[in-house]
């Protein structure tokens, strides 16, 4: 197998000599790619606007000793676009790239839910119908939970005693009833609560309905989630606009 | 691998961007077999380069002077600011001859992925240079990819409300490219078909 093909979001670009780029992808069949997109930063490229960030492809690779080259790309989504003319959304896009980048850790291992989940969430926070931050919210509570760290919002994370609870602790998975609770929990709103609950699930009618100061503490436990699981900082996290 | 000083060299070599193992190698080696006044001047440049250029108080291009030629060249328009992320990318403008104002070098675009936010820019010190008055227009020359675009997003939210003329390179500059690539007929269609970007 020397030439591949695959449909792939781009997640990073990086320069490599005079105007080559290496290009991260997470693909639908061949799971993390990193390729070479030769020729890409020169005027004359025909592929440099298609391997961009926040680019859905279908690509044929030829596969390489340390690195595949990229020999042929053509545009499926051009979420590129929208997406860099909005700072929010831009900012938000970029941790869930980069969030993506971290969960699929090896290359070459298939992960076609995580490519799923992203794609659709990208085309999401570009179509601009919900807040950047919801939809980067939901992205990672979901990426997570195929990741296999889903956390639960309502019933108790460790013994699943039925909710609502009032405590919560990221090293438990969540919502955590009398019993369980351990010190160091805390007690969010039981609209956050919710907020979170209509995240993880995709009913985006609670979320979009939502009040700032609970988007603000749901904000907080999301990133202390993904911080707990990933084993190094992310970041573009704390460049993410909140607004 | 090879003894002592010619493996610390194709080492240090290997450093540079754009330099493989192979061309380090090479270059080591054509090194070892050049003439000892050349490589003593190739020597000296590089001392020369690290002792004497610095970057502009005013603009952060590269200068051995506190301020650059074009900060201290009074026939250039102090009315319009060309933004730019590299002092390479000055030299493309400066190339077109279509631009006779001052520019601001950022020293990169915003980047998260990578950790770059707009506070690791030289985004502060264009705000100061702003707040003179003296400035109508600003012309946004970030590179045509999704870390310039967005850098220039960034930019344009900012400055629009300060009722400043605020504009952005045409397309027909190839999208994914790097500015300083782009041929002078091509930015300077680009710079003269700017688009004005309004609140
Ligand atoms: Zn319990
Ligand atoms: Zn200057």
């Amino acid at each position: 197998m020397s030439l591949y093909r695959d449909e792939g979001i781009v997640l990073r670009t990086q320069k490599l000599g005079e105007a080559d780029r290496i290009v991260t992808l997470l693909t639908h069949t061949h799971g993390k790619v990193r390729a070479v997109g030769k020729g890409v930063r020169r005027t004359s490229s025909r592929f440099g606007a298609r391997l961009e960030p926040f680019m859905v492809v279908d690509l044929q690779l030829h596969a390489g000793r340390s690195l595949d080259i990229v020999t042929q790309v053509e545009t499926i989504h051009a979420f590129a676009r929208p997406i860099c003319q909005d700072y929010a959304m831009y900012t938000a896009g970029t941790a869930m790239l980069e969030t993506a980048e971290r969960l699929v850790e090896a290359e070459g291992e298939p992960a076609p839910a995580q490519f799923r989940l992203l794609v659709s969430a990208v085309r999401a926070l570009a179509e601009g119908a919900h807040s950047p931050s919801l939809v980067l919210n939901s992205y990672l509570l979901r990426a997570l939970s195929i990741a296999g760290w889903a956390p639960s919002f309502t019933d108790c994370a460790r013994c699943g005693a039925p909710g609502p609870h009032r405590s919560f602790a990221v090293a438990q998975g969540g919502a955590v009833c009398g019993v369980c609770r351990q010190p160091g929990a805390t007690s969010p709103a039981q609209e956050t609560f919710a907020l979170l609950a209509a995240l993880l699930s995709g009913e985006w009618g609670t979320a979009d309905a939502s009040d700032e100061r609970h988007r603000r503490e749901a904000d907080g436990l999301v990133a202390a989630f993904l911080q707990f699981h990933l084993e190094r900082q992310l970041r573009s996290l704390r460049l993410v606009e909140r607004v | 691998m090879y003894e002592g000083a010619v493996q610390d060299l194709i080492d240090e070599l290997g450093r540079l961007p754009g330099v493989g193992p192979k061309s380090a190698q090479r270059i080591a080696f054509h090194l070892l077999s050049a003439d000892p006044t050349d490589v003593r001047r190739l020597v000296d440049a590089l001392i020369e380069v690290k002792a004497r250029v610095r970057f502009c108080d005013i603009c952060g291009n590269v200068t051995q002077e506190d301020q650059c030629r074009i900060c201290r060249d009074p026939r250039r328009s102090a009315t319009v600011i060309c933004v730019v992320e590299e002092p390479k990318d000055v030299v493309a403008v400066e190339r077109t001859r279509e631009f006779r104002g001052r520019y601001h070098v950022l020293g990169g675009a915003i980047n998260p992925i990578a950790g770059v936010g707009p506070d690791d820019l030289r985004i502060k010190e264009l705000l100061t240079r702003l707040a003179s008055g003296e400035v109508t227009e600003v012309i946004l020359a970030t590179d045509p990819n999704v870390e310039g675009e967005a850098t220039s997003t960034y930019l344009a939210r900012m400055l629009v409300p300060l009722g400043l003329t605020v504009s952005r390179l045409a397309s027909g500059l190839p999208v994914g490219g790097d500015l300083e690539y782009a041929d002078e007929v091509t930015l300077g269609r680009a710079f003269e078909g700017r688009r004005r970007i309004n609140a």
